[in-house]
């Protein structure tokens, strides 16, 4: 049995759910949600690396922030700026940073690329940190939001809490599309077979470190996407946004919610968020909570809900074969040096 | 700078590279023997400072202090490999991240119901309370130089159990190939306990002499983690002689850092591992 079809179908219901949240739920939890969706696009983005291509990067919330202070810093003091012009602004020097942190990193493999991706996130991490132009460790208020519109005809307004929340949704099922239809063209099928094999995928003659620099730069780019609406909607920007905790949190989502399938990282995401929503009305202590939570889910559940649900009503065919895991173990094994070719 | 100053910061920089070091070995070996990366080790120097700071509360010897902490830290760390690392040999290194980060998770809570929030200090022992004169104005403390001596000791003991004697033997088959040391007979299961525990109580060894010189404060385990794994990625991963050239360099960068470049001090560090990285991807003593 495929399980294609029931996941549409629980997709399309879920997407409902969502579009008619708003007039259910008061300010808080509409604010909540539209923070959850988020961390779906982060979460989505990070699979892209971890789930298809099989790069485990531990920095990715550099660029969650970096896209956050990028709009602080274009944004002026008393005025709005317009979307046309922050968004690509700061999707650009998102992708530059990407693009720069990740030809360092995929010349490495395994534990090293770990590592690295991690030590360049905390670099950025204690830069703005310590920039006391940009707030340091406080973070920096944006006091307006950024202008949809043409001269004064503004088409809606990110002041509004549900137009944010629509504006977030739309971006979170724009983001599922865009990635599903890059997986199935031919570039989402080298990036997994790089993952599945890369040294039959460079046999076949890809040249498998620009397809893994490509990769890194869409997804950090879309995880900077992700740090934008976060920075539209709560209208703050903090280094806690670069730390490598939000790093381990956004991994745990992909994880949470099963590595290798879109919706996976969005359901983990939901699923932690509103957990935590829950666990802290009973104690404040939720890291223990969200630690012993992680050790559960790393010791019985590797395969996350996705796949929970994948043994439960199908075969894994849709999700991930138990070759390509093996395969990926294999390459992880071999990987653990940094690629002899290039360093010869 | 005059050639005082710049002595002083030359000792301060090799003092925090020891002490890295004790941290970074133990990574490194954790990764180069066992094959695991240890999230969880910053914890552990965490751990170590804390733990000299609530003994401190009943002895006021650090010795004392140290002496009782150790054998807590052995055996903290041998719980953790049988309980929660053992299940990890053969897993993807994204678990590992993700089950020793949870770990992380679970000893800062922890700290944080126990001790609280606050900074704590620890008084440095009264006998290394003295300082060397340098100039008539320039003074330094013994205790830092007291510091360097018990881990360049500790480098050579580490030195001679690797190198010399039966245990450093199966250490180093279990590292070189875990079947065949299996087959001659050695329980790799308990060397990778052995080598775990150590690891951890060296991490821990560094936060408690480092307590009196930086001061006791939630968040020093994450810290250091980080600068150990930047010190690690430098020298090459699994090599100890690299994390000991790692740390040297690091502690040196970062102190200078701060004397000469005070707006960019912590950015430093990482431009010098980018730099690094960039001549040799796999680190400077790593195998390529």
């Amino acid at each position: 049995m495929s399980l294609k079809a029931p996941v549409t179908f629980f997709l399309l219901i879920a997407v409902a759910g969502l579009a008619v949240f708003p007039h259910f739920s008061d300010e808080f939890y509409l604010e909540f949600f539209t923070h959850l969706m988020v961390m779906g696009i982060f979460a989505m983005s990070l699979d892209l690396l971890i789930g298809y291509t099989g790069l485990v990067s531990f920095g990715h919330a550099a660029f969650f922030g970096l896209a956050g202070y990028l709009l602080a810093i274009v944004t002026p003091q008393d005025e709005a700026v317009a979307l046309w012009l922050s968004l690509p602004v700061c999707l650009g020097g998102v992708a530059l940073a990407a693009l720069v942190i990740g030809w360092f990193s995929v010349r490495t493999a395994g534990i090293y690329f770990i590592m690295i991706t991690l030590a360049f996130a905390q670099m950025l991490f204690y830069y703005f940190n310590e920039n006391e132009a940009l707030g340091g460790s406080d973070g920096i208020f944006i006091f307006s939001k950024p202008f949809v519109g043409f001269g004064d005809w503004q088409i809606i307004d990110l002041a509004n809490p549900t137009t944010v929340y629509y504006f977030v949704l739309a971006s979170l099922v724009a983001c599922y599309l865009l990635l599903t239809v890059m997986l199935r063209a031919p570039f989402g099928q080298v990036i997994q077979a790089i993952r599945a094999n890369e040294h039959r995928t460079r046999a076949l003659g890809y040249d498998t470190q620009r397809y893994k620099l490509v990769a890194f730069v869409i997804a950090g780019t879309m995880a900077g996407f992700a740090g934008y609406l976060e920075a539209v909607s709560t209208g703050i920007v903090s280094p806690g946004h670069l730390h490598w905790h939000n790093s381990g949190l956004v991994m745990m989502h992909v994880i949470l919610g099963g590595m290798g399938t879109l919706y996976g990282p969005i359901l983990g995401a939901f699923i932690l968020g509103l957990l935590h929503d829950q666990v802290q009305e009973v104690t404040e202590h939720w890291h223990l909570v969200q630690g012993v939570f992680v050790i559960f889910v790393v010791l019985f559940l590797p395969r996350g809900i996705a796949g929970l649900v994948g043994r439960l009503f199908g075969r894994a065919r849709d999700l991930d074969t138990e070759e390509n895991r093996v395969a990926v173990d294999d390459e992880h094994k071999v990987g653990a040096e940094p690629n002899g070719e290039r360093t010869k | 700078m005059d050639l005082t100053t710049f002595l002083i910061q030359t000792l301060n920089g090799v003092q925090y590279g020891f002490l890295l070091f004790l941290v970074a070995s133990g990574l490194t070996l954790i990764f180069g023997i066992m094959g695991i990366i240890n999230l969880a080790h910053g914890a552990f120097y965490m751990l170590g400072a804390y733990i000299v700071y609530w003994l401190m509360g009943y002895t006021d010897n650090l010795l004392i202090a140290v002496l009782v902490g150790l054998p807590i830290m052995l055996a903290v760390g041998y719980l953790i490999e049988r309980f929660a690392i053992s299940y990890l040999y053969d897993r993807d290194h994204l678990y590992q991240v993700l089950l020793t980060y949870g770990l992380i998770l679970i000893f800062n809570e922890l700290q944080k119901i126990f001790w609280g929030t606050d900074f704590y200090s620890v008084p440095v022992p009264s006998v290394l309370g003295g300082s060397v004169t340098l100039t008539e104005t320039q003074v330094y403390p013994v205790y830092r130089l007291f510091i360097s001596l018990i881990c360049m000791t500790i480098a050579a003991g580490m030195y001679v159990l690797i190198g010399r004697t039966r245990l450093g033997m199966m250490i180093r088959a279990g590292a070189s190939n875990r079947e065949m040391a299996q087959v001659l007979g050695i329980n790799i299961g308990r060397v990778f306990a052995i080598v775990f525990s150590l690891g951890a109580a060296l991490a821990a060894f560094a936060g408690m002499v480092g307590a009196p010189i930086s001061s006791v404060y939630p968040g020093m385990g994450d810290q250091i983690l980080i600068i150990s794994f930047v010190v690690v990625v430098i020298g090459g991963i699994g090599s100890i002689k690299g994390a000991f050239v790692g740390a040297m360099l690091i502690g040196l960068a970062d102190t200078f850092g701060q004397v000469l470049l005070p707006d960019f001090a912590s950015v430093v560090v990482y431009a010098v591992m980018a730099l690094v990285l960039l001549w040799r991807p796999q680190g400077l003593f790593g195998k390529a």
